[in-house]
C-alpha cells in the first residue's frame, strides 16, 4: 500500500472520470458523469489524424494548379480569337502555376527524393495518382506553350502545346476536388460533391483575375467574362456544399477556416464587380479588380484546406454525424 | 516461393477487451520486436494526466495502444444483479459510488479493413495487401506523400517526422511469414488479443459474446465483425463493453473510396463547365 493520506478512513479525493468527456469542457480534473446524449469521446480527443499537409504546399497547391488550369484555357481561347496580350500573360502563369504546383508538391513529401516513385503506377482509386499522371501530360504542354510565346521557337508547335494545355487544363483544375474530399476528413468527404465546382469556379475566378492585369483592357474581355462567372459558380457552390454537409458545415463558418471563406467570398464578389463591370471602361479597377479574384481564389483554397483540418481535430464531426447515420439506420 | 493465394487463409486478430487488465505488455512487445522508435524530440516521455493511458493513441510509432476509461458503473455492466444486501455496518461517504466503478481497457490495432482506405489512395504502391489478407507498408516505397493519414477512417496510420514516411502495425508480417503469431497477441497474458484465422475468430467471437450476455453483460457487443459494414469488416475486430466511440473508435466508419466513382463523375462534369463556360467567355463582340 502506498496510500499516505493523513486520515486513511476517508475516501480517496478523487471520483472516477468518465472517459465521456465533452469537447470544450477542458477543465482539469474531475468531470461530474452527465450522461450526454449527443456525442461522447475519449478524453476529447481526435477519431482521426490530422492531414500531414503544409498549407502553404497543398492549400497552395490547390491555388496555383486550378490558376494553370484555367488560365491554359484562356490562352488556348485567346490563341484562337487573335488576342496575344490576353494569350501571352495566360500562358506565363499557367506555366508559373505548374512550376509553382510542382515544386509544393514535391516539397511537401516525407521524402522528396522518391518523387518519381508516384510514376510507379497508375491507380483509379487514388487521385492523387490520377492527378501526377494528369499534371505528367498538362505540365510539358503547358511550359512548351509558354516558352515558345517568348522566345519565339518552333511557333506552330508552341501553338499546338498552349490548345493541349488547354484541353487538359480543366481536368488539373478539377481534379484536386476529388483529391481532398476522397479523405476521411469530413469537411473535405462531407462536400464531395460540391467541391469540384467550388474547386472550377475558383480556378476561373483566378485566370480571369490574371487575364484582367496581364492583358490590355481591349483584349480582357473573356477574362472579365471569366471572373464574373467563376465568382457566381464559386460563391453558389460553396453555399450549396454548405447547406448539404449538416454538422462538417461548421468549420467552412467558424475559426480560421470560417474567416477564409468568409474573405474568399467577399474578395471573390469584389473582383467581379471591379474587375468585370468596371474593369471595362479602367484599367486600374481591372487590375485591382484582377488582384481580388486572384486573393479570392487563394482564400477559397486555404479556407477549405483549413476547415477540413479543424474538422479532422475535433471527434464530434466524425462521431456525431456516424451516430445519426446509425440512428436512421 | 509459392503462390499461397489460394490456400492462405486471411488471419486476424480478435481483441476481447472484457479480459484486457491494461498492463500494456502488448505495446511493449510491439515495440521491441518491431524496433519501433519512441517519439521524436523527446525523451519518450508523456503524461496524459487523463487516466493510466500515457500512451495517448494509436500512430506512426505506436502501433498497439491500451485504452484507459473509468467509469461510474457496474463492473462488466450487470445491470440485473440487483442491489447488495444491506447488513447493518457502519458505512463511508461515498462507498456505495465506489462499487459502481468500472474500468474498461481496451488494446487498440490497425483495424486491417477488408477496403482498406489508405491502401486505395496510396498513389506510390508502398501500401498492398499481403497474402495473409493484411494491409502492409513497404517502407523502401513510401514517399511520404501523406495521403493515407487522412484517409484512414480510424486515425491509425501517421506520418514519422524525422523519417517522413507513414507507419503502421504490420501485424509482424515477418512473424507470420515463419508461422508466428504476431509480438502482441503472443505477449499478451490473459489471451484478450487473440490471433489466427479470421473466420474461426469470428466464430470464437460469437460464442464469446453470447456467453457475456448469458451472464447479464449486455453492454458487450462486436466492434469490426460485420463483413457488411462501411469498411466491409475489420481484419482485426473487437469486443467492447460500450460504445465505440468511448474507446475513441469511429461509430460507423466508411471506407472514403465508396464515394469515389461519384467524385470523380462530379469532377467530369465540373471540369467539362470550366471548359464550355471559358470557351463561352470569348463568343459575343470582340473586345
Amino acid at each position: 500500500m502506498t496510500d499516505v493520506r493523513a486520515d486513511a478512513t476517508a475516501p480517496p479525493d478523487r471520483t472516477a472520470v468518465t472517459g465521456r468527456r465533452r469537447r470544450g469542457r477542458r477543465g482539469r480534473g474531475e468531470q461530474p458523469m452527465v450522461p450526454d446524449a449527443s456525442f461522447q469521446s475519449y478524453y476529447g480527443r481526435p477519431v482521426l489524424k490530422k492531414p500531414t499537409w503544409e498549407a502553404r504546399d497543398i492549400a497552395g497547391y490547390l491555388f496555383l494548379g486550378g490558376l494553370a488550369g484555367a488560365s491554359s484555357v484562356l490562352a488556348a481561347g485567346a490563341q484562337l480569337t487573335n488576342r496575344p496580350g490576353l494569350a501571352r500573360g495566360a500562358k506565363t502563369g499557367a506555366l508559373v502555376g505548374i512550376s509553382g504546383s510542382l515544386f509544393a508538391l514535391v516539397h511537401d513529401l516525407g521524402r522528396p527524393a522518391r518523387f518519381l516513385y508516384m510514376l510507379r503506377m497508375v491507380k483509379p482509386t487514388s487521385p492523387m495518382s490520377i492527378g501526377t499522371w494528369l499534371l505528367m501530360a498538362y505540365g510539358p504542354a503547358a511550359g512548351a506553350a509558354a516558352v515558345s510565346e517568348w522566345t519565339g521557337v518552333m511557333p506552330r508547335a508552341g501553338r499546338a502545346a498552349a490548345l493541349a494545355a488547354g484541353v487538359v487544363g480543366p481536368a488539373v483544375a478539377a481534379y484536386t476536388a476529388p483529391l481532398m474530399a476522397n479523405t476521411a476528413v469530413p469537411a473535405w468527404h462531407g462536400g464531395h460533391r460540391e467541391l469540384p465546382f467550388v474547386f472550377v469556379g475558383s480556378a476561373a475566378a483566378a485566370a480571369g483575375g490574371l487575364g484582367m492585369v496581364t492583358a490590355p483592357v481591349s483584349e480582357a474581355g473573356p477574362a472579365r467574362r471569366a471572373a464574373v462567372l467563376g465568382a457566381a459558380l464559386e460563391v453558389a457552390a460553396a453555399k450549396r456544399m454548405a447547406r448539404g454537409m449538416g454538422l462538417a458545415a461548421e468549420p467552412l463558418h467558424t475559426g480560421r477556416g470560417g474567416s477564409l471563406m468568409k474573405a474568399a467570398e467577399i474578395l471573390t464578389v469584389a473582383g467581379a464587380v471591379a474587375g468585370g463591370v468596371l474593369g471595362r471602361r479602367s484599367r486600374t479597377a481591372a487590375v485591382l479588380g484582377g488582384l481580388a479574384s486572384l486573393a479570392g481564389s487563394a482564400c477559397t483554397r486555404f479556407g477549405v484546406f483549413h476547415a477540413g483540418v479543424q474538422s479532422a481535430e475535433d471527434p464530434k464531426y466524425t462521431v456525431r454525424p456516424q451516430r445519426e447515420r446509425l440512428r436512421d439506420q | 516461393m509459392t503462390d499461397t493465394r489460394d490456400t492462405q487463409p486471411r488471419m486476424g486478430f480478435f481483441t476481447d477487451t472484457s479480459v484486457c487488465i491494461g498492463c500494456k505488455a502488448c505495446e511493449v512487445a510491439c515495440k521491441e520486436w518491431n524496433a519501433v522508435p519512441g517519439p521524436a524530440g523527446s525523451a519518450g516521455l508523456n503524461f496524459t494526466g487523463d487516466s493510466y493511458d500515457n500512451t495517448g493513441g494509436l500512430g506512426a510509432d505506436t502501433w498497439r495502444h491500451v485504452a484507459f476509461i473509468e467509469q461510474r458503473t457496474p463492473p462488466g455492466g450487470q445491470e440485473n444483479i440487483g442491489s447488495t444486501v444491506d447488513l447493518g455496518m457502519p458505512g463511508m461517504p461515498g462507498e456505495h459510488d465506489r462499487s459502481e466503478f468500472r474500468w474498461l481497457m481496451a488494446s487498440d490495432v490497425c483495424k486491417h479493413c477488408t477496403h482498406a482506405a489508405c491502401l486505395d489512395v496510396c498513389p506510390t504502391g508502398a501500401l498492398f495487401r499481403t497474402e495473409f489478407g493484411t494491409v502492409v507498408v513497404q517502407e523502401d516505397i513510401c514517399n511520404g506523400c501523406g495521403y493515407c493519414v487522412p484517409a484512414c477512417p480510424y486515425g491509425v496510420i501517421d506520418q514519422r517526422e524525422d523519417d517522413g514516411r507513414v507507419w503502421k502495425c504490420t501485424m509482424c508480417y515477418d512473424r507470420l511469414g515463419a508461422g508466428q503469431e504476431p509480438a502482441c497477441a503472443k505477449a499478451c497474458p490473459t489471451d484478450s488479443i487473440q490471433f489466427g484465422e479470421l473466420d474461426v475468430l469470428r466464430a470464437r467471437a460469437d460464442e464469446r459474446l453470447a456467453q457475456l450476455h448469458e451472464a447479464g453483460v449486455g453492454d458487450a457487443r462486436l466492434y469490426g465483425r460485420d463483413p457488411a459494414d462501411g469498411v466491409g469488416g475489420n481484419g482485426a475486430f473487437f469486443l467492447l463493453l460500450d460504445e465505440p466511440e468511448v474507446y475513441g473508435l469511429p461509430p460507423a466508419p466508411v471506407v472514403t473510396t465508396r464515394d469515389l466513382p461519384a467524385m470523380w463523375r462530379r469532377a467530369g462534369a465540373a471540369a467539362a463547365t470550366l471548359l464550355v463556360g471559358l470557351a463561352a467567355t470569348f463568343l459575343g463582340r470582340k473586345r
